[in-house]
């Protein structure tokens, strides 16, 4: 009888594990565990025929059928991870797909390249500790001119080319009437830049009627012209990224003393000489000056006891050298040809 | 101000060449705009005397002429200019010679004469822009010279692009001076000894308004000879700074203007009427200016009159009726002073601007008068000849500015400029500007000179100190006081963020004029009354916006011309309203979508965006407040918009912008093709943010129960949504839309929305029984108040 079993169980087993080894799929390999291991299996049904066996023989029987259960098991989990494996790889392969293929949805559009100029200009000057104050476009000839210290009939007035809606009303020419409006609505200390636009009657190759301004304004009772160099110099070395020479020449506006335009060393050449530079190898980027005593009078801020500079930029034009773009006119036409260029 | 090197070299001569003088004068305010050569490149151009003129054999209008040249035999050359004459000194391009515009001088033959080179015109040297005749050349011109040599014409012509505030700066004289004192060189300039008078023969002149003209200078010449030609050098001199030559007159006038600025006149004396009054213009005066002007003049004038007629428009131009002509030969010269702020603006406000008027406004030298007439007595004598009468001076003393003496302390300069000065350097920069400095125990007590209109206070000498000094030398400094750091609220909503949402949206900005067309300013906001520039640069660009969307829509038509079919635009800016409170000028944002939903890809078909798209967006940036649920749209109209198509957005029950379809009309109107979809928002609204605040997060979990309800066409989506949330306060979580029908196998006039209801409890699971008693209590709601049933 032993040997009965004992035959049996390595035929059984032989018979296993090559239906095992046949396999060809996960659901048949499944099939034969059940036949020989599960609750009615074969292997199961010899175990189960051990008590008819003589006790002293039972011991050996039964190691057999279960080294025998064991090998069949190892060789199911051996089939088993091959053909998961060979399904995988299948599947992966089914799979693959074309990654260069564009992705799908919707992209990100962009900021106005004036914008984007003009954030970052905020920021800088923001880390300096400049707040960001704004004034109205529609302006009273006071902000604008008297209280800048520019009378009507003053020779700058007619460098202004202002639009007016009347003798009294109009669009302001520059970011300055706002140093008027927050002097006259905070006291000192003071230190803010007020970006904005500002307009001029007037329009050609290299100017639109309207554009952009920041103004600065810092007010103390120690602030020098040095001063005012430094901040500056801090601020184009940081707009333009690199180490710039910079020259103060000095130069006019009514409602500073000292007054300064600030150039650059061209940006494009070097400072070798080049078409935009008109072979000066400078760039004329902005004026600045201290604040002239008669402006202080004005808005009621004693001119012994304070100090002051300012400053204003033309944002357009600090674009144009820092992204390339040659043509003012291109600001305002809105092509998304030109505006997807700055995303 | 224009002018020429050599002119200025007379005067001071420092060692530095022109670029380096250029930079000079830049660096010292005085920007140099442009230096150009007093003539284009030319070679072999020689000084020709014409012995003898004969007619061309076979060309009436070309002569034979024979030029000695001052070597060998005279040359014979054809010359067509009608001014050729026996006797005259010209310019000759020899054969071999190159002209301006690479033109080379050949032997050649004309008719069949042989020519040997060319008498030239100004015009073709490049001396004149055109010319009559050939260029003559005055009798002592040395035969055989080399023209370029002779006349100096290796010279620049500097232009200098002069601030305001610098009129002492508008001469060679006031160049030189500031030249003289950059370089520490000492400054030449012409001496000027008084002419003697020959007679005794003057006008009276009566200065009737003081205070805007204190000093009046005049001097009668008699007996000039008005046919003579102005010499060739003055022409020069005049034509490198920029004036044309006129006459003998007008150009000594012009000579003395330009070498010492001061503006001077000349008038026939013959047509004076008795004297000279300086005065205001009286009621219905009219005067005929020398450009041809007929002017009304107003009473705020100030004119030079004689006894019955005003005969001058004063510091600006003369009149005509008294102007120096070819039969003058008596004259009256004018030297005036005239206060800036008689002449400012005047001239504009009669269309006119000249050389005169832009010195007086800005500030002639009040002591320059009596120097001026006898500079131009000379030059007047020496070019026309005639006999001079005694200058006639008239001076209110009175009136005459003053440069009052200020005060310069020496530490307000190390404060102001950042940069400790020694008294010693102060006070030579002092001294070399021609400023009168008494020291004191602060600093100075400084006279500016008088020619100085521009230092006024302490801090335009501090100025004048820097600038000599170098602002390129003053420090550079980082020792700013200490600031406190203003901080915005937390809540506060940032445009910045707001615009960057968009963009991350697909949105593109644009920037666009704030003045736009009022055919599409009224097609979009007709009701409105609008800003009006009162000198627009055109049409197009003539009234204030009252919305972003003239400009959006503008923008939108630009770029669908140019193949760009989807675009999604926004801006922000300031729109212009006037109300019953006045003008407002408000922060607005405003947005325009059109063409496809998404960009075309492939795995989609192609979308058009709708109205649900740009809500999508608009609720996308109302929800960066924070509070969301106080925001609301309601439908409503719009003068712009599809009348079904457009919402209300209010923020607690007021007012924050509006959002629709485009009025098919008016897309057609402004030839857009497919649907513009269009919003606009107050900025100031959405500025007030509110802070996050933590609410406990139920540990049970939520349930979900969908229904599908039929309700009438007109019951609007939120209608049901508030209905549910006010039948179930408690639990209800969210209510989800999740289908929308109407059509087939529904009723007409009816429509089924389809509505997940999402409820937890705070404190426990729910049971089967809660969520049943709720759902209950919100369909017998939904019931009663729309009119709502269970969909089958």
């Amino acid at each position: 009888m032993a040997e009965q079993i004992g035959l049996g169980i390595e035929g059984l087993q032989d018979a296993a594990i090559n239906a095992i080894a046949t396999a060809p799929d996960l659901v048949t390999l499944d099939q034969v565990r059940v036949r020989y291991l599960g609750k009615s299996g074969e292997l199961t049904a010899l175990l189960k025929r051990l008590g008819t066996l003589p006790a002293d023989e039972r011991p050996a029987a039964g190691q057999q059928i279960n080294q025998a259960k064991v090998a069949v098991q190892t060789a199911i989990d051996t089939r088993k991870g091959v053909l998961e494996e060979a399904s995988l790889a299948a599947r992966l392969a089914g799979e693959r797909i074309d990654v260069t293929l564009p992705g799908r949805g919707r992209t990100a559009g962009g900021l106005h390249p004036v914008t984007r100029a003009l954030r970052r200009i905020e920021r800088l000057f923001g880390n300096a500790g400049f707040s960001v104050v704004e004034g109205p476009e529609v302006e009273d000839a006071y902000h604008n001119f008297e209280a800048l210290n520019i009378p009507e009939h003053h020779p700058a007035r007619a460098m202004h080319d202002t639009f007016y809606f009347d003798a009294d009303l109009l669009l302001r020419t520059h970011t300055s009437p706002v140093q008027i409006r927050v002097m006259e609505e905070q006291a000192p200390p003071l230190k803010v830049i007020a970006p904005g636009r500002v307009y001029r009657c007037d329009s050609d190759l290299t100017h639109t009627p309207m554009f952009h301004q920041v103004e600065g304004l810092l007010v103390d009772e120690q602030v020098s012209f040095a001063d005012l160099k430094g901040v500056l110099y801090d601020f184009l070395r940081d707009f333009f990224e690199r180490d710039l020479e910079l020259r103060f020449r000095p130069s006019y506006f009514p409602f500073t003393e000292p007054s300064a335009e600030v150039d650059i060393q061209c940006v494009i050449c070097g400072g070798s000489g080049c078409r935009v530079c008109k072979q000066t190898g400078w760039l004329e980027v902005l004026g600045c000056g201290m604040v002239y005593p008669e402006v202080f009078r004005h808005v009621g801020i004693d001119p012994d006891r304070y100090l002051g500079y300012a400053f204003g930029m033309g944002v357009e034009r600090l674009a144009m050298l820092r992204y390339g773009i040659d043509d003012i006119r291109l600001y305002f036409e809105n092509d998304l040809r030109f505006l997807r260029q700055f995303t | 101000m224009r002018f020429s090197e050599a002119w200025l070299r007379e005067w001071v001569n420092p060692p530095v060449d022109t670029r380096q003088l250029a930079d000079q004068l830049s660096m010292a305010g005085l920007e140099v705009d442009s230096v150009e050569p007093a003539a284009p490149a030319f070679s072999g151009v020689r000084v020709g005397w014409v012995r003898a003129v004969a007619p061309h054999p076979d060309a009436e209008k070309l002569r034979v002429c024979r030029v000695d040249l001052d070597e060998g035999e005279p040359l014979q050359i054809i010359c067509g200019a009608a001014n050729v004459a026996e006797g005259m000194k010209v310019p000759v391009a020899t054969v071999g010679a190159c002209l301006p515009g690479d033109v080379k001088i050949k032997k050649a033959k004309l008719r069949g004469v042989e020519s040997s080179g060319m008498i030239c015109s100004a015009k073709e040297l490049g001396l004149a822009e055109s010319s009559d005749g050939i260029l003559p050349l005055p009798g002592d011109a040395p035969v055989g010279e080399d023209l370029r040599v002779w006349m100096a014409l290796d010279d620049q012509c500097i232009e200098v692009d002069l601030t305001p505030d610098r009129g002492d700066c508008l001469s060679v004289a006031g160049i030189a001076r500031e030249v003289a004192v950059i370089n520490r060189t000492p400054l030449r300039a012409p001496t000027i000894p008084p002419v003697e008078p020959s007679h005794d023969g003057g006008l009276d002149v009566h200065l009737m308004a003081p205070a805007a003209c204190p000093r009046y200078v005049c001097r009668v010449i008699r007996n000039i000879d008005p046919s003579v030609a102005t010499p060739l050098w003055m022409q020069e001199r005049l034509r490198r700074g920029g004036i044309r030559t006129i006459s003998p007159v007008v150009d000594v006038t012009n000579y003395v203007l330009l070498e010492l600025g001061q503006p001077m006149h000349g008038f026939d004396l013959a047509k004076l009427d008795g004297e000279i009054r300086v005065r205001m213009a009286a009621p219905g005066e009219r005067i005929a200016l020398l450009n041809g002007d007929d002017l009304d003049l107003r009473q705020d004038t100030l004119v030079i009159a004689d006894a019955r007629k005003p005969v001058a428009l004063a510091g600006i131009m003369g009149g005509a009726e008294t102007a120096v002509g070819p039969e003058t030969r008596d004259i009256l010269l004018e030297s005036a002073f005239f206060a800036p702020l008689a002449i400012s603006g005047k001239a504009r406000t009669y269309g006119l601007h000249t050389d005169s008027s832009h010195r007086f406004e800005r500030g002639v030298d009040p002591r320059l008068q009596d120097r001026a007439v006898e500079r131009a007595t000379r030059l007047l004598l020496d070019v026309v000849g005639g006999e001079p009468g005694p200058v006639v001076e008239k001076v209110a003393g009175d009136e005459l500015p003053e440069r009052p003496a200020l005060r310069l302390r020496q530490t307000r300069i190390a404060q102001v400029l950042g940069l400790e000065l020694s008294a010693d350097t102060i006070a030579d920069i002092l001294n070399r500007l021609g400023m009168d400095a008494l020291p004191t125990e602060e600093g100075w007590l400084v006279t500016p000179p008088s020619a100085r209109f521009d230092l006024l206070h302490e801090v335009d000498l501090i100025a004048d100190i820097g600038r000599i000094y170098g602002y390129n030398r003053i420090p550079v400094s980082h020792g700013s006081s200490a600031f406190v750091t203003r901080s915005t609220p937390e809540a506060e909503l940032d445009l910045d963020r707001v615009r960057l949402a968009l963009v991350d949206r697909g949105f593109r900005e644009v920037i666009t004029y704030s003045f736009v067309s009022p055919e599409i300013q009224a097609l979009v906001d007709p009701d409105r009354d609008v800003l009006r520039l009162s000198n627009p640069l055109s049409g197009d660009l003539s009234v204030m916006r009252t919305s972003l969307w003239p400009g959006l829509l503008q923008t939108a038509r630009y770029n669908q011309a140019r193949q760009q079919e989807r675009v999604r635009i926004f801006e922000s800016g300031l729109r212009f309203r006037l109300g019953p409170d006045g003008l407002q000028q408000g922060p607005g944002l405003g947005g325009l979508i059109l063409g496809g939903a998404d960009p075309e890809q492939w795995g989609q078909k192609v979308r058009m965006a709708d109205f649900f798209d740009l809500k999508a967006d608009v609720e996308a940036l109302l929800a960066l407040t924070g509070s969301p649920g106080c925001f609301r749209f309601v439908p409503g109209s719009h003068p712009a918009l599809h009348p079904g198509q457009t919402a209300r957005v209010q923020r607690d029950g007021n007012p924050v912008g509006v959002l629709g379809m485009l009025h098919p009309s008016l897309s057609k109107r402004l030839d857009l093709s497919g649907n513009a979809f269009l919003f606009e928002l107050d900025i100031e609204p959405l500025r007030h943010g509110v802070l996050p605040r933590f609410a406990p997060i139920s540990r049970f979990p939520s349930i979900r129960r969908d229904i599908a309800i039929l309700v009438d066409e007109a019951v609007t989506f939120s209608a049901v949504a508030d209905c549910i949330r006010s039948a179930e306060t408690d639990l209800l979580r969210e209510v989800v839309l999740f289908d929308l029908y109407a059509g087939e196998n529904i009723e007409s006039g009816r429509k089924s929305f389809a509505l997940g209801l999402i409820l937890q409890a705070s404190s426990q699971t729910l049971t089967e029984e809660v969520i049943e008693d709720s759902v209950g209590r919100i369909l017998s709601r939904l019931a009663s108040q729309l009119g709502a049933r269970l969909r089958d």
